[in-house]
């Protein structure tokens, strides 16, 4: 914690010694958003259970170590804090600078995906194995692409030059972004490309730039669904595919059945779940991917009601006090950033628990905190880690 | 600490922002109500659902219980065979839809490669058999009588023959003890269909897919506790269906034994002398057609009298039962039901209905008596009655004169039937009976005597058979007339005249009609087992019986006996002195009447034997052939189509089965050592508590040790009194084709319905 310690030495009033520094008025440890903090931590310690109950008998995947993916969820999470910790103390102000440097070598990574270097798994491209460990460059895309958004959107305004983005620096950030929708296209991660456009949506909106643009994206994106419809650009089975959350006979033995699965999982959890460890459903393996996109339905058939209802609870917490953070920043630069991640937060949340409810598609995005991945946990907790920078770098205006 | 301005937020971003947080709780809201409805609203719903996708059933098929004689022989029970057997599932899923491993497979058991494969297509509404309609997810036999060397050869190459497996499986076994057959009583198995899954599913005895279910016989009555219940043993399994948790086991129960009335060696007997009866008229020319007789089928049923119990029980032509384990071969399955076979499977002593002829006279003395006339009075035989203008001939123009009812059974006069009839149809009204209903004592004591309806035996699919009153009249008219209006011609051949008249009056009961089923001609129908009833009743007094096959339901360890009790049906409406005097005239027909030259010898002091013979007209065939005897203890019945007289065609044989029952000799003495059941079986056989039966040694062929012992006797220098040719001692000479009658130009023969 001593870097930490050295970050409040910076701050205002006489010099304390010891402990007591570290709960004065205006230490940082008095200016973490600790509601985001705690419910982060509490959905990552619960997805580690989840993880845990849904992988102890997959002999198949633990490699006959039941605690195989429990100490990697738990690993994961303890890099995610320290890299929490380490941009926090970066400071997302210092980041700025060298966002250029980090959208460029996340690309980079993405595009090695699509080279002969990236792996294929779950019929999708998006995959980079480098020494043992399995990496997804589309989630750090989605934090850089905040970052570089907020950067070129926020440059002028906070400079004080104008009051709103001008078109030109719009169309700018949105070919930025464009560039890795295209490379998600190619691999192709529907998913995190929903995602990003989502994330693009959320960034567009708290930079005050003109309603043209994010009406012109919405009817942009009407049209490019309808013309992909109607021009057959995808196969029937593609489509049948997409819409089997609804009908799962569209697709009986491939995303039909998950989505039934998942559904008598969570339907069969009911008020107070099978208790954790206890689920048929979990135990026999039904649901597919079921520690990584489908962990929530082991909190919805274990822990009922009210375990899964605790998640989209905490999920709510992070959610609001995220949108507070954006709400309370005192330059644009931190409020673009913020509402990016609530936006990204939001979206994979939604999307993630709605399609194991069925009622939305199936696609590959992992539950923030919760679902096994180190690439998302990293993400997520350096996500937290803008956060928290945002928040104790503004002005203590209470 | 404030001074620091806000610049990053202008209004519109400050608007925006809220946006986005309600939007977002939004999103949270809708995550949390669908949450509610699918766990809280529904979730009882879907833990249902759950239960059922992780749990997995192993059925262990329960072995059907066995089919025993009376002496607890067994009829049918079960072996072990090697059946080879093709998963149509694993079969689909080869590039070929597994016709290669097929070909290869019927070479390995030297079956046509084409029969093969239509043995594991499925059923449906086109497909004729053989075809599987069992449940497409298991395992199809294709043989069950794979040699241990095949079975060895298919399962060694098993990478070779993937979707084929060869087990030993208990496999249903008709035994043929002492060569009888049984096959229609017996009835066979099939798998179950879908649809039967479908309606048992939630009755109290659910089919499982791997079930066979008795099509026919006694295999299909007694389905339900022959069955028994598989073991089903239940395990929590996952997605791949590995076992995970506790297992939950019913164990199998095995199905009860069915102990029977019949006896085996009996059985044996009544099947190999009606065959016998069938091939020797067949030798016998037939002068009305000018050919042999054809004596195309035929059915006889022994009955114990005084419960109704079935001894034994024949139907020819008949096939063997074993065609059926296995699943049936196309060639078999035509053989049986094609166009051209002869319906072996119908069993036609609860399926075969023809008129009765002759042997329907007790019912018309019943009814005669029951009408007022004394049993004892004087009725004119003639030779001929005429009713308006219309003769109806005696047989070969005889005339007894004025005789008693009883002696007109003895010698089966028809016009003394003809004239009580005609009476009885002028006292009704005629052709256009009096207001209120005519008495119609006639077609009353058929009804009594169980004719026109089920006996109620315990065999599936019996026939009603028919008794041609009013109503029926009324009916058959009703659905015939626009027909017989259109084709009949007042002066055209044969069939159109008839057809002329029926579409006038086709509708009322007409005095020929009336005298034509007097005795036992015309539309009547009657079963074997209906005359079963009626001639058992007249030996026991007067009861009916609902004839019965089951005798006892013993569990398979012996320990619960369920008694099959045999069930009293009515009372002939025979006051006991009628009774009496009728018995007295059926011992006559044997000792003098019209089956005497066929029972001469006969021990009938010490067995005293009953009996009616029959000739049955059908129109455009020849006649059958009815013969109706009981004794003190049995009744047995025969008939044979298209065989001539009743004594001529069945009497040898007839005389032949009680010979058997009894020890007769040919001599006349009775050596009761060689009876095969001189009086009715009464106890059970015993079940041991391991399942097997305590049965006793059956010999190879009964028949056969009642030929030798009648050849033993005729090489014994005695002389032979055996009834083939008339003696001189026939105490009254009749003539002995006594019931064959001519064709006459009669109204009234069988019609066939267009």
């Amino acid at each position: 914690m001593t870097g930490v310690n050295s970050f409040s030495v910076s701050g205002y009033g006489p010099e304390r010694a010891g402990w007591t520094r570290l709960f004065a008025r205006d230490s940082l440890t008095r200016r973490l958003d600790w509601p985001i903090l705690l419910a982060s931590l509490a959905l990552s310690l619960m997805g580690s259970l989840l993880v845990y109950s849904a992988t102890r008998n997959r002999t198949e995947l633990n490699q006959g170590d039941p605690y195989f993916f429990l100490l990697r969820h738990l690993m994961n999470l303890g890099i995610g804090v320290a890299l929490m910790i380490g941009t926090l103390c970066l400071g997302h102000r210092a980041l700025r600078n060298i966002v250029p440097v980090l959208y460029g070598l996340s690309v980079l990574l993405a595009l090695v995906v699509l080279t002969p270097l990236g792996a294929t798994i779950n019929g999708q491209r998006n995959w980079l194995v480098i020494g043992g460990f399995s990496i997804q460059p589309a989630e750090f895309l989605k934090v850089t692409i905040i970052l570089g958004m907020a950067m070129m959107l926020a440059a002028r305004v906070d400079a004080g030059d104008k009051l709103y983005p001008d078109h030109r620096t719009v169309a700018q950030s949105l070919g930025l972004a464009a560039v890795p929708c295209l490379i998600l296209l190619l691999m192709p991660d529907l998913g995190s490309m929903l995602a990003m456009v989502a994330i693009v949506l959320g960034v567009l909106l708290a930079s005050g730039a003109s309603n043209r643009w994010v009406f012109g994206l919405l009817v942009a994106g009407a049209v490019g669904c309808l013309a992909i419809w109607q021009l057959h650009i995808l196969d029937e089975y593609q489509l049948n595919r997409f819409a089997a959350f609804a009908n799962p006979d569209l697709d009986p033995a491939g995303v039909g059945y998950n989505t039934n699965q998942a559904r008598i999982a969570i339907g069969s959890g009911g008020l107070m779940g099978a208790g954790l460890f206890h689920g048929s459903q979990t135990t026999g393996q039904f649901v597919p991917e079921q520690q990584t996109d489908f962990v929530f339905t082991v909190a919805g058939e274990e822990l009922g009601f009210v375990g899964a209802g605790l998640i989209i609870f905490l999920l709510g917490v992070v959610l609001w006090r995220a949108c507070r953070i954006a709400r309370d920043s005192t330059e644009l630069y931190g409020t673009i950033v913020a509402a990016g991640i609530v936006a990204w937060f939001a979206f994979q949340s939604f999307e993630n628990i709605g399609m194991t409810l069925g009622i939305m598609p199936v696609t590959g995005l992992p539950l923030p905190f919760v679902s096994y991945g180190g690439s998302s946990m990293f993400a997520v907790w350096m996500a937290v880690g803008l956060l928290q920078s945002i928040r104790v770098q503004r002005p203590m205006s209470a | 600490m404030t001074n620091i301005p806000e610049t990053g937020r202008t209004p519109r971003v400050q608007i925006r922002l809220v946006v986005i947080q309600i939007l977002v709780l939004s999103l949270l809201g809708t995550l949390g109500g669908r949450l509610w409805y699918l766990q809280i609203r529904e979730g009882a719903e879907y833990a249902k659902e759950a239960s059922g996708n992780h749990v997995q059933q192993v059925v262990e098929p329960a072995v059907r219980g066995s089919i025993l004689d009376a002496r607890g022989v067994p009829l049918a029970d079960n072996e072990t065979r090697l059946v080879v057997s093709a998963s149509r599932t694993d079969l689909l899923k080869q590039k070929d839809d597994g016709k290669a491993v097929l070909t290869k497979l019927a070479g390995v058991l030297g079956m046509d490669p084409k029969e093969v494969m239509l043995k594991v297509r499925l059923c449906d509404a086109e497909t004729p058999q053989p075809c599987w309609n069992g449940s497409p997810y298991q395992p199809i036999p294709i043989t069950d009588e794979a040699t241990p060397k095949q079975a060895l050869q298919i399962r060694e190459r098993s990478e070779d023959f993937p979707g084929i497996t060869a087990e030993p499986e208990a496999v249903r076994r008709y035994a043929s003890p002492g060569k009888s057959n049984t096959a229609q009583v017996l009835g066979y198995l099939s798998p179950v269909t879908d649809e039967e899954i479908q309606q048992a599913k939630d009755t109290d005895s659910p089919y499982l897919r791997s079930d066979q279910v008795g099509r026919s016989g006694l295999e299909r009555q007694y389905d339900k506790q022959l069955r028994g219940k598989a073991g089903v043993t239940r395990y929590e399994v996952d997605n791949l269906g590995r076992v995970i948790g506790q297992a939950e086991a019913d164990p199998a129960q095995p199905g009860a034994n069915l102990v029977t009335s019949i006896d085996a060696r009996v059985q044996r007997v009544a099947e190999y002398e009606l065959n016998q009866a069938m091939k020797k008229a067949r030798e016998q020319f037939d002068k009305i057609t000018g050919t042999n007789y054809k004596a195309d089928s035929g059915a006889v049923v022994v009955m114990e009298a005084r419960t109704g119990r079935i001894v034994a029980m024949a139907s020819a032509p008949t096939y063997d039962p074993n065609v059926w384990v296995g699943g049936i071969s196309a060639k078999d399955y035509a053989k049986l039901t094609g166009k051209d076979s002869d319906y072996p499977l119908l069993n036609r002593a609860i399926q075969g209905q023809a008129a009765p002829g002759s042997t329907f006279k007790v019912v018309s003395t019943a009814a005669a008596v029951e009408a007022g006339y004394d049993f004892d009075g004087r009725y004119p035989c003639t030779s001929s009655y005429s009713v308006g203008g219309q003769v109806f001939n005696n047989f070969e123009g005889e005339s007894f004169g004025p005789i008693p009812l009883g002696r007109a059974l003895e010698v089966s006069c028809d016009t003394v039937f003809y004239g009580l009839a005609h009476n009885e149809w002028k006292k009704d009204g005629g052709i256009n009976p009096k207001k209120g209903q005519p008495k119609d004592f006639f077609f009353k004591a058929a009804h009594q005597f169980g004719l026109g309806r089920e006996t109620g035996v315990d065999l599936p699919n019996e026939v009603t058979g028919r008794v041609p009153d009013r109503q029926w009249k009324e009916d058959y008219w009703k659905a015939n007339k626009d027909a017989w209006c259109r084709t009949g011609k007042k002066d055209g051949d044969y069939v159109e005249k008839i057809a002329y008249e029926n579409c006038l009056e086709g509708n009322k009961m007409r005095a020929g009609d009336e005298i034509n089923y007097s005795i036992g001609q015309g539309d009547t129908l009657v079963t074997p087992i209906q005359e079963a009833v009626i001639y058992g009743a007249l030996a026991n007094g007067g009861t009916m019986h609902a004839p019965t096959v089951g005798k006892a339901v013993i569990s398979a360890d012996g320990k619960h006996i369920t008694e099959i009790k045999p069930k009293v049906t009515g009372r002939l409406p025979i006051s006991q002195a009628t009774l009496k005097g009728m018995d007295e005239a059926l011992a006559g027909v044997v000792t003098r009447g019209t089956a005497a030259w066929k029972f001469q010898g006969w021990p009938q002091d010490q067995i005293e034997l009953h009996a009616k013979t029959g000739t049955a007209e059908v129109y455009g065939k020849q006649t059958t052939s009815w013969l109706a005897t009981y004794s003190k203890d049995y009744t047995v019945i025969m008939t044979i189509a298209q065989a001539g007289t009743g004594s001529g065609a069945s009497g040898e044989a007839v005389r032949n089965i009680y010979s058997a029952m009894y020890g007769v000799q040919p001599d006349g003495s009775i050596d009761t050592r060689k009876a095969l059941l001189p009086t009715p079986q009464k106890g059970l056989p015993k079940v041991r508590p391991d399942g097997t039966v305590a049965s006793p040694k059956i010999s190879k062929d009964p028949a056969k040790d009642l030929l030798e012992m009648q050849k033993a006797a005729e090489d014994g220098a005695t002389a032979s009194p055996d009834g083939t040719q008339p003696g001189a001692t026939t105490p009254t000479p009749t003539a002995g084709n006594r019931d064959t009658r001519r064709r006459p130009r009669r109204r009234g023969s069988r019609r066939t319905p267009r």
